[in-house]
Parts: structure tokens; sequence; C-alpha cells
């Protein structure tokens, strides 16, 4: 049970319970790897980077430190690693860091499933006077990277489709989108949230790529853009010139350092670990796809390892997380009744998915802490909820 | 965000369900909306010839919220007069749950909502005349009706998919 923080007095949640959390695309817990890596630099090596004293430049070499780990995980130099405060704001230093350099004006292409960070920038951009095109994505939902050559314009700037989708999984051909980015001389962003760590990713048609590190266990509100050398962008913060000032703002050092480690981990476990949730992905599709009236939302096999979105008919995607939950089962929906503005999952419905069905959509993502007696456990529980849902309910499966 | 109440009828609903003998239903929402909602009555008659809501059930295709308010309404409906129930509405509803966070407010009248639906047709099917109230009320659930599926057009042009629930 955990007891919620309260400000001022020294609460213990025991952070230990028989949860089983199955929504590591939301976020994930914290390793411990990471948390020991962070501790010295919020008490001990407190400092300030910027400082000359000898505490920040403990800081600094710290921060030094992990953005050269990144860069050697991604074949590229530790200069082009801008670090932020999330993925959130990586992405929106792409978009508007590109639309702020020019005069104003300008065409980006972007597709139909990108994350809101990418999604609602670009939206926001349009009513700026940039155009912006949204790419359709097939019934599994991926982009055509031919659909990208034909969008592409004179004045296109940039093209901003991510590596793999966070709600269903499905990966994108970034690979070629890259390639034919690269052929007209066109910036090309991805977000890289899900994918990184989990997926190989082709740097050399890269130009930038969001990543945060609260999605691999590391800690919230710290993550990165990569920056490919001569990609000038305008920054979104102004101040005393952090990050080459690229971004502005003291560096966040216990971030910086955790986001350091959660890569190292996840990039020394990766063979391992993607195997052992490729694994569980293929059980959970067999397992589900067995019961009536379900199916499986986005990309049978080319997909994340991580993620896999089901919707079940007859049933409402918010009751059957609630259902879940009593069955100390953490998992997410794309129902519209979920979310603040009553609307169904924007992924789903470019899907084609029918209305009825994304209601009842179910997204499970598993973690590195993720067990083999968890995913059974859940597909145990998961016939017996929905069974509860859909005798309550006034459509009857196949009708 | 949900009160221990609104939770406790989720877990275990009082009176879910179908009925088969049933003096009248009210159905309300639409699967594309994301809200479905049918509840059955049955009325009967006391000595001194008063309807009474006897029994009562639903089925419902919606959230927490919906399921707990579905739940409620039954549980306030039942073994009163029609008059009685004709006089529930969503505010009762959701103060009896503790509150509801707004955004959740329209699942609440969604089930008062096929409360007044079922009474109406009941009151039809019985060649009743129609209480004004009643009858104002459901020339308002009619018109949000046509608007939620305003709302929802876009999506399902998009998915050529066929509206169900109210009918
Ligand atoms: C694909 C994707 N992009 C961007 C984000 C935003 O990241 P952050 O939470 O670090 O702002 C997320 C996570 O919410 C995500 O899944
Ligand atoms: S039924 Fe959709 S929000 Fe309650």
């Amino acid at each position: 049970m955990l007891i919620p923080y309260q400000f001022g007095r020294i609460s213990a949640g025991d952070g230990m319970n028989n949860k089983i959390y199955l929504d590591n695309s939301a976020t994930t817990p914290l390793a411990s790897e990471v948390l020991e890596a962070m501790t010295p630099f919020f008490q001990s090596s407190y400092g300030n980077a910027s400082s000359l004293h000898s505490t920040g430049r403990d800081a600094h070499k710290a921060m030094e430190q992990s953005r050269s780990l990144i860069a050697e995980h991604l074949g590229v130099t530790p200069h082009e690693i801008v670090f932020t405060s999330g993925a959130t704001e990586a992405d929106n230093l792409a978009l508007l860091g590109t639309a702020l350099r020019t005069n104003g004006g300008g065409h980006m292409i972007t597709s139909r499933i990108e994350h809101d960070a990418v999604r609602h920038t670009a939206r926001w951009l349009a009513t700026r006077g940039f155009d912006v095109t949204l790419l359709d994505v097939d019934e599994a939902g991926r982009v055509s990277a031919q659909d990208v050559r034909k969008a592409l314009r004179p004045d296109t700037l940039l093209v901003s489709v991510m590596a793999g989708n966070n709600e269903i999984g499905t990966l994108q051909p970034i690979q070629e989108i890259g390639e034919i980015c690269r052929e007209r001389d066109v910036l090309f962003h991805t977000d890289a949230v899900q994918a990184y760590g989990k997926v190989g990713l082709p740097m050399d048609v890269i130009d930038m790529l969001a990543v945060s590190a609260h999605k691999l266990h590391g800690p919230k509100g710290v993550g990165f853009l990569y920056v490919r050398k001569g990609v000038k962008l305008a920054p979104l913060l102004h101040g005393g010139g952090h990050e080459g000032g690229r971004r502005s703002g003291t560096e966040n050092i216990p971030g910086i350092v955790g986001l350091g480690e959660a890569t190292r981990l996840a990039f020394a476990e990766k063979e391992q670990v993607s195997a052992r949730m490729r694994q569980f992905r293929d059980q959970l599709i067999t397992g589900v796809l067995k019961l009536p009236g379900t199916r499986l939302n986005g990309h049978p096999t080319d997909s994340l390892p991580h993620i896999a979105n089901f919707s079940f008919e007859a049933i409402e995607g918010e009751s059957l997380i609630m259902k879940l939950d009593e069955h100390d089962i953490a998992a997410s929906t794309g129902s519209a009744c979920s979310s603040p503005n009553l609307e169904p999952s924007h992924v789903l419905v470019a899907l084609g998915v029918p209305l009825s069905m994304a209601h009842g959509s179910l997204r499970i993502s598993t973690g590195r802490q993720t067990t083999s007696h968890e995913i059974e456990k859940l597909l145990q529980v998961l016939p017996v909820v929905v069974q509860e849902l859909r005798d309550i309910s006034p459509f009857k499966v196949g009708g | 965000m949900y009160t221990d109440k609104v939770i406790d009828h989720f877990r275990e609903p009082h009176n879910r369900g179908k009925m088969e003998d049933y003096s009248a239903i009210g159905k309300v929402g639409n699967i594309v909306c994301g809200d479905v909602m049918w509840l059955y009555i049955k009325v009967e008659q006391d000595e001194s010839g008063r309807d009474i809501i006897v029994d009562i059930s639903w089925e419902t295709f919606g959230c927490t919220a919906a399921i707990a308010t579905s739940s409620m309404v039954s549980d306030l409906a039942k073994g009163k007069t029609v008059e009685e129930a004709i006089a529930v509405t969503n505010q009762d509803v959701a103060s009896e749950l503790g509150g509801l966070p707004p955004v959740k407010m329209h699942c609440s009248a969604l089930a008062a909502d096929a409360l007044n639906e079922a009474i109406h047709n009941y009151f039809i099917q019985e060649g009743r005349e129609i209480p004004a109230a009643l009858q104002e009320r459901h020339a308002h659930i009619a018109k949000e009706m046509a608007q939620l599926e305003e709302r929802y057009a876009a999506f399902t042009r998009k998915s050529g998919e066929k509206p169900r629930g109210c009918e």
C-alpha cells in the first residue's frame, strides 16, 4: 500500500507491492542501479555544472560522462546530445527549433499517429503560418515511405515520424524515410522514446532523435534530443547558454546521470530483455486472440517488443482497466471514456479501428522487471473480467 | 478520482443484467460515442392504483462511472411510484455516489435519462397522457443524442461504422 507523500513530513510508501505493472509505455519503475548512480548527486556532488570550484567540476564531469556514454551507444559524438526536461521538450525543440529558424512559413510532414508532443506541436505550427501534411497509416499503423516521398515539397523543412508507436508498438520504416529525406536534403526527426534501447536505430539517416529517461527505468523529467552536427535549431529556452546555447537552464545533474545509467543498463541488457519481451508479447497475442470478440491493434510482428494493444468487443476500456486494477494489474486504454476530452485514441482512429472496438482497447506494455508469472496471471484474470463486463453489456459478442 | 462509493457500486453493481418480463425499456446512448445504457422497468399497480416500479434492471456499456450510476439509479427508482421516479435527476444520482469527476457527470445524466425514457415508453405503451415534465425531458434527450451523433460523425464516416444503441 502506497501512502501519498505529505510535504513536510517523511512518509514511507514501502515501494514494494504485489501489483502487476503492465503500463511500462506510460512510465517505468526506476532501476536500483539508476537510483544508486543518481543518489550522490543530490547531497554530496550537488554542484552546479557551470561553477569553477571542484564541487561544480564534479557535477560537470558526471554530466559529460553521461553524454559520452549515450553518444557512444548511439555511435554519435557527445556534442550532438542536448539534454532536455524530457521527450516533450525534445520533440518541441526539434519542431519549433526548426520552424523558428525560418522567417515564418514552410512545410512540415508528420504522421497521424505521433505522440501528442509532436502532434500538438505540429498542429500549433499549422495555426502559425506553417503547412503541415499528416501522413495516413495502413491498418497496422505503418506510414509508407513512398507517401513521404510524394508529400515532399521544395519548401519542406522537416519530416517527423516516430520510430515505434507508444500505443500499438508498430515500427515505422525510418531507415527508408531517412534515406528519402537525405536524398532530398530535408531534415528528418524521429521520436524514439519507445524504441531507444529496445531496437536498432539507423543513426546515419537521422538528423534529430528524441528520448526520455523515464520510459527506460530512468527518472522522470529528463531526456535528450540528438541533434546532428550542422543542424541549426533556434533555442526555445534562452538564458545562461547551457548545452552549447541550445538549451539554457542549470542542468539536472542527478537526472542526467540517471539517464546515462539507464542507457548503459538498457543497452547492456538489450538483446536479453527484448527477446523476453517479445516472447511475452507473442504469448499475450496467442492468449488474448483465443477469446471471442477480440482483435490485435497494430502489427503482429513488425513491432516494438514491449507493447501489445487489443480490443474487446462489447465492453468499454476504462471499466476494463478498473476491473484489472481490482486484481492489482495496471494497464491502460485508448478509450474515449478514459480521455479528458472524451475522444478515442487518435492512433486507433487512424488505423481505422471501428469506434466501438476503439472503446474497448487495452494496452499492455512490459518492462525489464516483468515476469512470465505476471503474464500468466494477466491471461488468467483477463477472460474473467472481460466476461463480467460483457455480462452487463447490452451488446453481445458477434452481434 | 472516483469516490469509494462509486468503486463499491462498480465492483458489486445492484440490479444488473437483462430482464425478461419487463413492462418497458429505456435505451439511451450510442456505442459510437462510447456509452450505452438499457434500463428495464417492471411496473405494477398497488392497492390504491398507483404505478409502482416493482423491479428494475439494466445493461450498460460504459466506464466505471456509467456502471456505478446505472447501479445507483436502479436503487433510487426501485419501489418508487412512477411519479417519484420521474423526479430523480442526474444530480441525485451523482450526489448519492458522493460526487463524480466533472468530466464524468454526463454518465450520471445517461442513467437518469434511461430511467426517464423507460417511463416515457411505459406511458406511451399504456396509452396514458404524458406529463409535461416527462415529455420535455424526452425532447431534450433526443436533442442531446443528435448533438452527440454529430460530434462523432467525423469518426463514424471514417470507419463506416453504424451507430448502435438507441433505437
Ligand atoms: C512516443 C512518446 N513521445 C514523447 C513522450 C513524452 O515524453 P516525456 O514524458 O519525457 O515528456 C512519450 C511519453 O509520454 C512518448 O511515449
Ligand atoms: S461512459 Fe463514457 S465517460 Fe462514462
